[in-house]
């Protein structure tokens, strides 16, 4: 497995006024918080900048934050079509880990785990990042073989896993059904518990305070319309608050990667989903890690605020519209309430869906294109919210320095024309 | 929730159907003319339009049938249900045909018939 050593950067919030500590809550306080300083600054476009990201999205805002902190690129922008963490940054379930079975994968997502760890004190800004565990389960003889095997390459990379039993997972999460006639009996499970949640807006939040602390411009409501490029280098782009000069642009959008790799006549392997989610009513404190099952499909968790937070897979087929079909919500209730049966009681408040880009691979593209001086960070499919740190991390110095490290090599396009697949859909296919 | 009308057996729910992704894609048959870049193109880069898509449906829990759909990714609108082998034939079907990024590929360039005017 390839590792790096993190480089957090150093330049953030050299200005002590407006760091958050104790003493600026009560300072702010006596003058009833009317007073707070504004989180980031208001900007319209410059005529010229260093880089361009597009895309205000965490993994897009991460990107800015570390081409600024850690490569010194302070000149740069985010272009974001509507608001910042709008799209899929604050459509997800919030789960964070790092326990997948292929090198490269292990790689990178213990890269962002690793940066996770500390994000709030480097951002400065409290991402709730909770280590509560992260059990996954399995329902019969044959996934528990296919469990333990994974279990043990994770192992092997370092990375912490542990096998539990029935008993065990009963003594972990009480109210979970483990009785063996039901229709999907646990048979066992593996825990990581590095893993865990953090609060999805407070993310992109932090990283946009802290970008804007260095000097990048964030500029919301802007939508790109073209790329414009000399022969094969890109030259700048096209937006709705007119033409930015640049000579390196980071495509960050997710589920309309595809529209930004046809302006630019690229040709991607992504297609687009919706993922949905739901959220029931708040209830008190019942379940302190988060459950996910392969087999069922679907995985539950309970956020600080009490609500039980529910996931499952990708609707069949393509759409860039934010919903999906009731067939998977129907699907994921009912094995949520074969599992735990209590939450037959509980009505569902919200559900929602996001535009996912996948591959067909399940893993990312971080990639140089053919085209000099535009990348894309894109592929992420349903589980790139828990890589946001290390998405942006290892983007920046991809951006920053022309060639892919380490950790990025694996995932640039070339890889589907050579062959090199890092197939996840055991791990990513299902739970994010 | 879509409710498609199956060629076949008519109108039925969503659930009663699978869909087998992006229509009409055609493999490169000189295959051993082509580059890995051309076979990728063809293997794994997707159309993947925002807006009118020509897509494969099969009736799973019905007739198992095949059948294609023009189908609207934003709105959901089913614009058109027309058989497996045949082209679209109403206005936005066609465009969504022509518009597809394949047909000036060269994974589908390889299969064109080459001309022979040349010496």
């Amino acid at each position: 497995m390839a590792k790096l050593n993190i480089d957090r950067g150093t330049r953030a919030f050299a200005r002590k006024s407006k760091r958050y500590s104790i003493f600026s809550i009560a300072k702010n306080a006596a003058s009833y918080h009317q007073k707070w300083q504004q989180a980031w600054r208001h900007a319209e476009p410059k005529s010229t900048y260093d880089a361009v990201i597009i895309g205000g999205g965490g993994h897009g805002l991460a990107t800015a934050y570390y081409l600024a902190n850690v490569h010194g690129m302070t000149n740069i922008a985010v272009i974001e079509k509507g608001w910042l963490g709008g799209g899929n940054t604050g459509r997800n379930t919030t789960i964070i880990r790092s326990n997948y079975m292929w090198d490269e994968s292990a790689a990178i997502y213990e890269h962002a785990l690793k940066l996770w760890e500390g994000l709030s004190q480097d951002l400065n800004f409290n991402v709730m990042f909770s280590q509560r565990g992260v059990l996954t389960i399995s329902h019969s003889e044959h996934e528990l073989k296919g469990m333990s095997r994974r279990v043990h390459a994770i192992r092997l990379n370092g990375i912490d896993s542990d096998i539990l039993s029935p008993s065990e997972i009963k003594k972990l999460v009480p109210t979970i059904n483990i009785d063996p006639n039901i229709r999907y009996p646990v048979m066992g499970g593996f825990l990581q518990k590095r893993a865990g949640t953090a609060r999805h807006d407070a993310v992109a939040w932090g990283y946009a305070r802290a970008a804007d602390e260095l000097g990048v411009d964030i500029i919301q409501n802007c939508e790109v319309t073209g790329l414009r490029r000399n022969g094969n280098q890109i030259t700048g782009i096209q937006t709705t608050k007119g033409f930015v000069k640049t000579s390196k642009v980071g495509c960050v959008v997710a589920g309309h990667s595809s529209i930004l790799a046809e302006m630019a006549n690229i040709r991607l392997p992504i297609t687009s989903r919706p993922l949905q989610a739901i959220v029931s009513e708040p209830i008190k404190p019942i379940l302190d890690t988060v459950i996910m099952s392969n087999a069922v499909h679907m995985y539950i968790s309970q956020s600080d605020k009490g609500e039980m937070v529910l996931g499952a897979g990708v609707d069949k087929y393509n759409s860039y519209a934010q919903t999906g079909s009731w067939t998977i919500p129907e699907h994921m209730v009912a094995a949520a309430i074969d599992l735990f049966p209590f939450l037959s009681q509980l009505r569902m408040l919200r559900q929602w869906g996001g535009i996912v880009d996948t591959c067909p691979d399940a893993s990312p593209i971080i990639s140089r294109t053919d085209i000099k001086g535009l990348y894309f960070n894109c592929g992420w499919g349903t589980g790139g919210f828990k890589a946001t740190p290390g998405s942006g991390h290892v983007f920046a110095d991809l951006i920053a320095n022309d060639r892919p490290n380490p950790i990025a090599l694996p995932f640039g396009l070339k890889r589907f024309e050579t062959g090199y697949l890092i197939d996840e859909h055991g791990a990513a296919g299902v739970a994010h | 929730m879509l409710k498609i009308k199956c060629p076949f057996c008519g109108d039925r729910d969503e659930s009663e159907f699978s869909c087998g992704g992006e229509a009409h894609i055609v493999r490169p048959t000189t295959d051993l003319k082509l580059t890995d870049k051309i076979f990728s193109e063809y293997l794994f880069m997707k159309y993947n339009p925002k807006g009118v898509f020509l897509e494969r449906w099969c009736h799973t829990s019905g007739c198992r049938r095949w059948f294609n759909l023009a189908r609207d990714t934003v709105s959901h609108e089913i614009i058109e249900i027309y058989p497996m082998g045949l082209l679209p034939k109403t206005v936005k079907g066609k465009k969504a045909y022509q518009s597809n990024w394949r047909r000036k590929s060269k994974s589908e360039a390889v299969n064109r018939p080459v001309k022979r005017t040349e010496k």
